[in-house]
């Protein structure tokens, strides 16, 4: 760098070189903003846009019959029972399914980042790092071969799941169809996807409680408070916010939870029982060909993932307003 | 891990603490491992959180072992049963999986679409975060906030307009098509991702690559870029994963088998019903999808942690 001039001559001088409009600049220009938003613009957010119009037409495919037909889908989908059925799923989903995997999520990582002796300085569990190297695992593994897994795994005849329950003497087992039988077939669908991002979670919280000051631990413990109590009173009230934004994640992921639940049952299950929106969504488009109907599927998917969102930010919110008067005391 | 050592143990190496900010559960565990003598109910809790643990991880890992020993064995020996072992090792399954049911066709096109997409998305990525993070103007805001919202809208709210514009655009059923959607659904949290680390780069670096007479794309690329390589790295491993798992996009826009991907290689053997299916070929199949993400999280098994606590909670 030349020091010749001084500092109030060299801004001068980068403000003036900035002003310029040379070849350099237009081309920067067109390449880091035009270029990426274009991509952006024609493949993501146009179809976005697109959709709440498409929403609103009866169109049926490739013909280039296309009505305006105003919110008469939506009014459909109100009397259509395997469209209800399937959003009753997608509610069961995400009210059941977020807190089991986090709560699992949440115990594996406070075991293995404080699971240590209680006297002296915080450990974890030893060992520990072995199991959230395991359980992290299945995250990396694609949807579909985790599906493909299960299903086997869940077989009635040479499934792994059977044949080990009549090894240990459960012979009613044999032959019991868990994916096939309208009780078990939601529940066991549910496992699979918890088995999938548990291991995801945990390293988030496994993270996030590392970032706890150690002296909190430490005056807590003083104070006389066990593990149990430390899990929840210290370790849980601070990572709130991981614990938020992995209710949103999570919930997102089930909302959309299309690729297991078509790995496992691909036409929605006995009686429906697995279906979700999104496969009867993709079932409307792509095999009868009902696109306006099934873009209406699609808004009110966005609309319920809009409301679950919202939910879990108001809940939070309370949560937080009573903590905040015990925060600001201590 | 230093955490592993049993207390009596000296500790060896003492990990140095940096700075004088108060430390941290991490910090303190990375610390001096001092004389402890743990209790009767340290003990208790410490036995029960192993079963547990272990329990789990038996649950977690018996599939995949399970998965490996079945793609050795014949389709006869799967169908009698679950536990038998393989009389030898059937080879043949991976290569009747490879050829026959088309694995090793879908696997190159695979490599070739994750590639390519994940190479565009981290250069467009990088750049737009870059001007994004460092330049004022108009409307910049309003970029970062639409594809903040364009990323919690669900995918499946696009797809049927999606469809109709790769069709329109001679795009659909083609690779070029499937990758260019990639990237442009990759796009924004890369962006996100990436705003952070070029928003942190001091501004005199800037000003000092322009004084020594570097144009735009000289500063960008032989000075901010290499700056950011450690974000570079964590998206680039979580896009790859997310691209590579990745199963809608190709299902709807992707349809003929030539063009088919790993994920719809897989779902064919999903949807052939009953003893139709080469099982063998099944589990084989199964064992060469997890292959390269094995590699890839033992490689990257600590960076690959760090990304995801980075990512979520930036």
């Amino acid at each position: 760098m030349t020091t010749t001039t001084g500092p109030g001559s060299r801004r001068r001088r980068v403000a003036r070189f900035r002003q310029r409009l040379t070849f350099d600049r237009i081309s920067f220009v067109a390449v880091f903003l035009i270029l990426p938003l274009a991509i952006f613009g024609v493949f993501e957010l146009s179809p976005y846009i697109q959709a709440f119009y498409y929403a609103m037409t009866n169109w049926g495919g490739f013909s280039a019959e296309m009505d305006f037909v105003g919110f008469d889908n939506f009014i459909k989908l109100t009397s259509d029972a395997k469209f209800l059925r399937a959003a009753a799923n997608s509610a069961l989903l995400c009210a059941v399914l977020p807190t089991l995997t986090l709560v699992t999520a949440f115990a594996i990582a406070v075991v293995v980042t404080t699971g240590g002796p209680i006297i002296g300085r915080v450990t974890g569990l030893k060992g520990g790092g072995f199991y959230r190297v395991i359980s992290f695992f299945p995250y990396t593994v694609p949807a579909i071969v985790i599906g493909l897994i299960w299903a086997q795994v869940y077989d009635p005849t040479r499934g792994l799941l059977n044949g080990f329950l009549k090894l240990i003497g459960l012979d009613q087992f044999d032959g019991f169809p868990w994916i096939g039988n309208v009780h078990t077939a939601m529940p066991a669908s549910m496992f699979v996807i918890l088995w999938g991002f548990v291991g995801f979670y945990t390293i988030l919280f496994v993270a996030a409680i590392k970032g706890i000051p150690a002296e909190t631990y430490e005056a807590a413990r003083i104070d006389g408070a066990g593990r149990f109590r430390t899990a929840v009173s210290i370790a849980l009230p601070q990572v709130l916010d991981s614990v938020q934004t992995s209710y949103i994640y999570l919930g997102l992921t089930v909302i959309d939870s299309f690729v297991y639940m078509r790995v496992l049952n691909a036409q929605g299950g006995p009686d429906f029982s697995t279906l979700t929106i999104t496969q009867d969504l993709h079932m409307e488009a792509f095999t009868r060909g009902q696109f306006g109907y099934a873009t209406s599927m699609g808004v009110v998917l966005a609309a319920i993932t809009m409301l679950y969102a919202g939910i879990i930010f108001l809940i939070f919110r309370l949560i937080r307003g009573k903590d905040t008067d015990l925060g600001s005391a201590a | 891990m230093s955490r592993s050592k049993t207390p009596q143990e000296p500790s060896a190496g003492v990990a140095p603490q940096t700075g004088s900010a108060p430390q941290t559960v991490e910090a303190r565990q990375t610390g001096r491992v001092h004389q402890i003598r743990s209790t009767a109910s340290d003990k208790a809790v410490a036995t029960a959180s192993h079963t547990l643990l272990g329990i789990w991880s038996v649950i977690v890992i018996v599939p995949f072992l399970w998965t490996l020993i079945s793609s050795f064995k014949t389709s006869a020996q799967i169908l009698s049963s679950p536990f038998s072992l393989p009389d030898k090792l059937h080879f043949e399954n991976y290569i009747n999986a490879w050829n026959t049911a088309g694995i090793g066709r879908f696997f190159f096109n695979t490599i070739l679409v994750v590639g390519s997409a994940l190479f565009l998305t981290m250069m467009l990525g990088a750049m737009l975060a870059y001007v994004l993070a460092r330049f004022r103007f108009p409307g910049n805001r309003l970029i970062y906030n639409v594809m903040l919202a364009a990323m919690s809208f669900p995918v499946f709210l696009a797809i049927v307009p999606l469809f109709f514009i790769l069709k329109n655009m001679l795009l659909l059923d083609t690779l070029p098509g499937l990758i260019i959607t990639y990237v442009a659904f990759s796009l924004p949290f890369t962006m996100f991702f990436l705003y952070a680390f070029f928003k942190q780069l001091p501004q005199d670096i800037y000003e000092a690559a322009v004084v020594d007479g570097a144009g735009e794309w000289r500063t960008f690329f032989q000075v901010m870029l290499p700056m950011s390589t450690p974000g570079i790295a964590s998206v680039s491993i979580l896009n790859f994963l997310g691209l590579w798992n990745q199963y809608l996009l190709p299902l709807v826009l992707n349809p003929s088998q030539e063009n088919w991907v790993l994920s719809q290689g897989m779902a064919s053997f999903a949807s052939k019903a009953g003893y139709a299916v080469d099982f063998g070929a099944l589990f084989a199949a199964a064992v060469i999808t997890i292959i390269p993400v094995l590699v890839i999280y033992v490689i990257f098994q600590r960076r690959l942690q760090g990304s995801v606590s980075q990512g979520t909670f930036r």
